[in-house]
């Protein structure tokens, strides 16, 4: 057990979301009979839930400085609509709608975090109305009809990963992309070490790096096999690309950059922040336009995936989002969440769709399921906070990037982190 | 004739002990009938807390000692006991919902029913009477918020009396109020008494003490010091204020010669207003200066003022600022946020640490280098070997209790907390610190290590602004000591002339030195 602890480090719980994921994937894959870890499945979950893991993204920054924002479904929506009647009518190629679509999602962050920020608005009153304005204004463009999107537009949301090279009968992309990530791992991992050492912090055991590599590599290995071997079109898909992108980003910007810091700051105290000198008013209008333009993102991608774009997309997906959020250790009061945590939320809520969709679940119990899920991760939080442990993933995954060895001398609990993505 | 009338409370051998701190230790206290009772103590004395006892905020069980009250001993277990039982407690900050009327905030908890239903013609009618004997004429459907903090005060006490009220219990009920409100509320007070209310009331203005109270009991340190018969011991302020400070100052400080430079630091004719009353100025054409290696000190009562000057000298970040000037190194400078006073070289740590100045999320680390993150960076990103280095010396050289900088704050004492934010502000190196209440909540031996802390800011050349409410502190590390009153500056006293008379006096008594 003292083993597990060390491998782990600190204690088991704080892993909760991901045994639960890796749980629930285990589940599924047994009373499926199998179906759940197949290339094509993985391909469709990561497909069919990319855009909800873009706006999880955004969302919990907003969630951290202290906010909350309806307005995600709608502004997709609007932002996709926008993009898909600029390249129907006025022939724009590929990539300049792309840039509208981005463009338009700051212009419509600026708006709602200029009444956030400036003007003092609560975030929920605002992005409410954001919520219902933008989905008019979606079908006020859009004359309430669907809009097909051009052919090369839907590579975004539906395209792969290109063959290239010799035919190993994998793709190679796709291989080469899961070698980098093994890579990043053990560099990670040997970094961390050889920080700790320079500074003066306890270093681990060698033999935890050691597993925890092992382990890692593994999972990360089999993921390609599984996305490398799929039916012959399909690899890594492209909104997998972004999504991985973006993680990567954010979880840097979030957890190492001034900026990152200045949102926890806000969200943690926002008075001790303003006093130290951080520009929360700044900071509030920052993360209300990140999202903004995150959301147009998701709604493009949306798009490129169902060819079209519609007057009734992005219904719900805010819901989704923030459920994702809580599920990866936020706090409604603010100050805690991570980028990483939000998208593990945000992975075992796509697994238990898909899982109960594959064992024949109609929509109301899968539901019923989501709801329950919900509610037990933040009781589960609740309680942890309540006997003194920090929230689950929430402060883990906040280590994401390799800051320093978080670890005790006196007690037995050793924090560590795993490195890397 | 007072010292007559029978007794009506008696507080005996009250102890009231909180993890670690001694609050009130064996004080007893006495009121007679119609009397009005005063309570007087430095900030921290044990005032406040004794009357939580009285009121029931403390339960029967959380203290020892006993409570009699009209003959009876008193075991409250709430507030809604003791004022069943005819006591009530006017708290400072007023307990009134501005968005509901006089009307439903004096029926509050209280409200007048029929069939289960709220009787508003009872309440009405009531109400009526109620607020002809506070002397209040405003239409009861008034709401809160529209009427000034002296007419607040006049509906608590009509809520008061129609619970019946026998004892009232007064906490700082001037503080907030203008000389013309504080002299009508006062009044009253004297009026309910000779319908048999009696009142006690704690107040640092002590020249209104003099004026309205028959016998004054004077704590400190948590004990009973004395009791005085205002007319017979004849009593006046210096009476009361020697009561108050009398306590020899033993050597709790470090040894420590200043070296003063010129004058870097200058405020001029500071004023400013109540973020929320606008006819209210929370600094008064306020002027101070500080030289190079200079502990300044600010004494002041609570209230007097400190906070706002000096918050709103760090970027503005209290009250809607009027006007002044301010000049550092001389040149005039103009402060409109905080991140500008931190280019300026001004550092301010607050006085309350948990609300303002923690962010209790953060570990060590993330604390210490906080207000300086771009010392630590570099395009932007933060390099964290950096500030596990920084924050690992503060840690050592500020002998910081913690297993580590990884250690969130929230598991450290207060003494330690206090320690990693004197280290965010050494770390942001400012040329002005202003600390307000640096000692505050932290035990003798932390403090005796901050005041270290503090004098080794000012060999460095930095001036520092302590504001305390501990005249022993301020004296003890003080080269200069400014004193404020609602808001004025009303002396400046240098580290060899002061001592705490002198000072208590032009802290509380501002006509006269003026």
């Amino acid at each position: 057990m003292n083993g597990i602890k060390q491998l782990f480090g600190g204690n088991t719980r704080q892993f909760g979301m991901i045994f639960a994921l890796i749980f629930l994937i285990i589940f599924f894959q047994v009373f499926t009979g199998g179906l759940t870890l197949t290339p094509d499945n993985v391909i469709n979950l990561f497909n069919g839930n990319a855009y909800i893991l873009i706006l999880a993204i955004g969302m919990v920054l907003v969630i951290i400085a202290g906010h909350i924002d309806l307005s995600v479904g709608s502004i997709a929506a609007f932002v996709g609509i926008v993009v898909a009647m600029t390249m129907r009518d006025w022939h724009l190629p590929w990539f300049m709608g792309i840039l509208i679509g981005l463009v338009l999602g700051a212009l419509i962050g600026a708006w709602q975090g200029f009444f956030v920020a400036y003007v003092g608005i609560p975030a929920f009153i605002v992005t409410l109305a954001g919520m219902l304005l933008f989905r008019g204004a979606n079908q006020l463009v859009g004359k309430s009809n669907t809009i097909p999107v051009p052919k090369d537009f839907q590579y975004i949301g539906a395209g792969y990963l290109p063959e290239v090279g010799p035919n190993t009968g994998y793709n190679n992309l796709t291989v080469l992309l899961g070698l980098i990530a093994v890579a990043a791992i053990i560099w990670g991992e040997v970094h961390t070490r050889r920080n700790a050492e320079s500074i003066g912090a306890v270093v681990s055991p060698l033999w935890v790096s050691v597993t925890k590599i092992v382990v890692l590599s593994a999972a990360v290995l089999y993921t390609t096999y599984l996305f490398a071997t799929g039916r012959p079109g399909t690899s890594f898909p492209i909104p997998g690309v972004i999504l991985g992108l973006l993680v990567l980003i954010y979880g840097f910007v979030s957890s190492r950059t001034i900026i990152g810091r200045h949102i926890y700051a806000v969200g943690g105290n926002r008075h001790a922040a303003a006093l130290s000198g951080v520009k929360s008013k700044k900071v509030d209008f920052l993360v209300m336009l990140n999202m903004a333009v995150l959301a147009g993102l998701a709604g493009m991608i949306f798009i490129g995936r169902s060819n079209a774009s519609g007057p009734f997309d992005g219904v719900g997906w805010e819901l989704d989002a923030i459920a994702a959020v809580f599920i990866g250790g936020a706090a409604v009061t603010g100050g805690v969440g991570t980028v990483v945590g939000s998208v593990i939320g945000g992975l075992v809520m796509a697994v238990l769709n898909n899982g109960l969709q594959l064992l024949g679940a109609g929509a109301d119990i899968t539901q019923i399921i989501k709801g329950l899920v919900l509610l037990a991760a933040v009781v589960f939080d609740v309680y942890n906070k309540s006997q003194g442990k920090k929230s689950i993933t929430g402060l883990l995954m906040r280590n994401f990037g390799n800051r320093p060895q978080a670890e005790t001398t006196e007690t037995k609990d050793i924090i560590s982190t795993p490195a890397g993505v | 004739m007072v010292s007559s009338s029978p007794v009506i409370l008696e507080m005996r051998s009250i102890t009231k002990e909180f993890p670690g701190v001694k609050a009130l230790s064996d004080v007893s206290i006495s009121v007679r009938a119609n009397e009005i009772h005063a309570i007087c103590g430095e900030n921290g004395a044990g005032k406040s807390t004794l009357m939580k006892v009285l009121s029931g905020v403390y339960p029967y069980g959380s203290y020892s000692g006993d409570i009699v009250f009209q003959g009876q001993a008193c075991e409250f277990k709430d507030i809604r006991a003791s004022e069943a039982a005819g006591i009530v407690i006017i708290h400072q900050e007023l307990a009134l919902i501005p968005e509901l009327s006089i009307l439903e905030n004096i029926f509050l908890g209280n409200e007048p029913t029929k069939f289960g239903a709220i009787d508003w013609n009872q309440a009405r009618r009531r109400s009526l009477d109620l607020l002809a004997r506070v002397g209040l004429r405003d239409d009861p459907d008034t709401p809160i918020k529209e009427i000034g903090v002296g007419k607040q005060q006049l509906v608590e006490i009509a809520k008061a009396l129609n619970k019946s009220v026998k004892l009232l219990i007064l906490d700082e009920p001037t503080a907030a109020l203008n000389e013309t409100d504080s002299q009508h509320l006062l009044d009253l007070i004297r009026g309910l008494k000779s319908k048999g209310i009696s009142s006690i009331m704690i107040s640092h203005k002590l020249n209104e003490i003099e004026q309205v109270a028959d016998s004054i009991t004077i704590i400190r340190d948590g004990r009973t010091i004395e009791t005085l018969d205002v007319k017979d011991d004849g009593v006046d302020e210096d009476r009361i204020i020697k009561g108050m400070v009398g306590r020899t100052l033993e050597s709790r400080f470090p040894d420590h010669t200043p070296n003063i430079g010129e004058v870097f630091f200058e405020v001029r004719n500071w004023t400013v207003r109540h973020p929320q009353v606008a006819d209210r100025l929370v600094c008064k054409n306020a002027s101070f200066n500080v030289r190079r290696g200079e502990i300044v000190g600010f004494a002041g009562l609570m209230g007097a003022g400190r906070t706002e000057l000096a918050r709103s000298v760090f970027g503005r970040s209290y009250g809607n600022f009027v006007s002044g000037q301010i000049i550092k190194d001389g040149k005039e400078i103009v402060l409109r946020t905080v991140p500008q006073a931190i280019r300026h070289g001004i550092g301010y740590l607050t006085e309350d640490r948990k609300s303002l100045g923690l962010n209790l999320l953060d570990d060590i680390k993330e604390t210490t280098v906080s207000a300086a993150l771009q010392k630590v960076s570099k395009y932007s990103v933060v390099d964290v070997n950096k500030e596990y280095t920084v924050a690992e010396s503060y840690r050592k050289q500020l002998r910081t209790k913690a297993p580590s900088v990884d250690e969130g704050v929230d598991k450290l004492s207060g003494g330690n907390q206090q320690k990693v934010v004197l280290a965010k502000w050494m770390f942001a190196d400012p040329d002005l610190l202003i600390l307000d209440e640096p000692t505050r909540g932290i035990d003798v031996g932390a403090k005796y290590e901050i005041y270290g802390i503090i004098q080794q800011l000012a060999n460095q050349g930095k001036g520092v602004i302590v504001i305390s409410s501990e005249l022993p502190e301020l004296l003890g590390i003080s080269d200069r000591i400014y004193t404020i009153f609602e808001g004025a500056i009303t002396g400046v006293v240098s580290k060899e002339a002061a001592n705490q008379e002198s000072l208590m006096k032009l802290m509380t008594a501002a006509k006269k030195s003026a």
